[in-house]
């Protein structure tokens, strides 16, 4: 009778704790929407700031363009623009899950899949292009140079 | 006879929860998230085609109607959608009643003070510039 006491007090379930409960994926993926919104809404304060900038005169917003060129400035665009291509999928997941699709157990890793893969996909080509642009815009303005 | 029974799923949401406006908060989510999803993209598409241009051109860019209307559409659907989420992170994470109420009125403030600001800086350049 002992032994079974014991056991029933080892076998008890225990909440899980944060620090030591791995999370399953949908969680995963589920926290780290919450968290790129809150990214995100830190850059709708930034957006604003340039927007205002661009209104006030080309000094002020210079500070900002020439913010973005430096390697913290590329640091913040990347991550600005991961939290938002991860916001999008994650947030079309939710919209088809509202729907009734990619919720069953037999589809959920469909939706898991497009989230990830949707999330590299765009990330990678943006800045693919952004760096095609910028490599053509130094070209014209050496050009340019060579011209005059 | 019941009333229940002719009543649609959505009729029956429609109004629970403590604060009666649940449902409709999460509506609102879902019709900005939708409005978003051209938004960003636009936007994104944009920024790209952008690099390396001067201010002249970014201001020329912003004052052409097309994307000045488009401007302020992402503005107030992406800061309307931010102030809805962050309002339920709020909810969820800050015990105190108290303080949860000063940072979701906050919050409520500041956006709507953030937009206003965005708003007149895209019209001011559209009209200038």
């Amino acid at each position: 009778m002992s032994e079974t006491e014991t056991q029933k007090t080892h076998s008890r379930p225990l909440s899980p704790h944060l620090q030591v409960y791995r999370l399953p994926v949908p969680a995963l993926l589920s926290i780290s929407h919450r968290a790129s919104g809150m990214v995100l809404t830190l850059g709708a304060i930034l957006l604003t700031a340039i927007l205002v900038s661009a209104a006030t005169g080309e000094e002020q917003f210079n500070i900002f363009m020439n913010f973005a060129k430096t390697p913290l400035g590329i640091i913040i665009l990347f991550g600005w623009s991961a939290a938002l291509f991860y916001h999008l999928c994650s947030g079309i997941r939710h919209l088809m899950m509202d729907i009734g699709f990619w919720i069953k157990e037999r589809s959920i890793g469909e939706g898991i899949a497009f989230v990830i893969v949707g999330t590299i996909l765009l990330t990678a080509s943006t800045w693919y292009y952004a760096y095609a642009y910028k490599m053509s815009a130094e070209q014209a303005v050496t050009q340019e140079a060579g011209n005059e | 006879m019941n009333n229940d029974q002719i009543r649609s799923d959505l009729g029956k949401a429609r109004g629970l929860g403590s604060a009666h406006h649940g449902t409709g908060h999460w509506m609102h989510q879902k019709f900005t998230a939708l409005a978003n999803i051209p938004l960003v993209i636009w936007f994104v598409y944009s920024m790209v085609s952008l690099i390396g241009a001067t201010y002249i051109e970014y201001t020329a860019w912003l004052a052409s109607p097309v994307n000045a209307i488009l401007m302020i559409l992402l503005v107030l659907s992406t800061f309307y959608h931010a102030v809805l989420g962050t309002q339920v992170m709020f909810e969820d994470y800050i015990a105190n009643k108290g303080f949860r109420l000063i940072k979701i009125v906050g919050l409520k403030l500041f956006f709507t003070a953030f937009a206003v600001a965005s708003i007149f800086s895209i019209l001011k350049v559209a009209f200038t510039s």
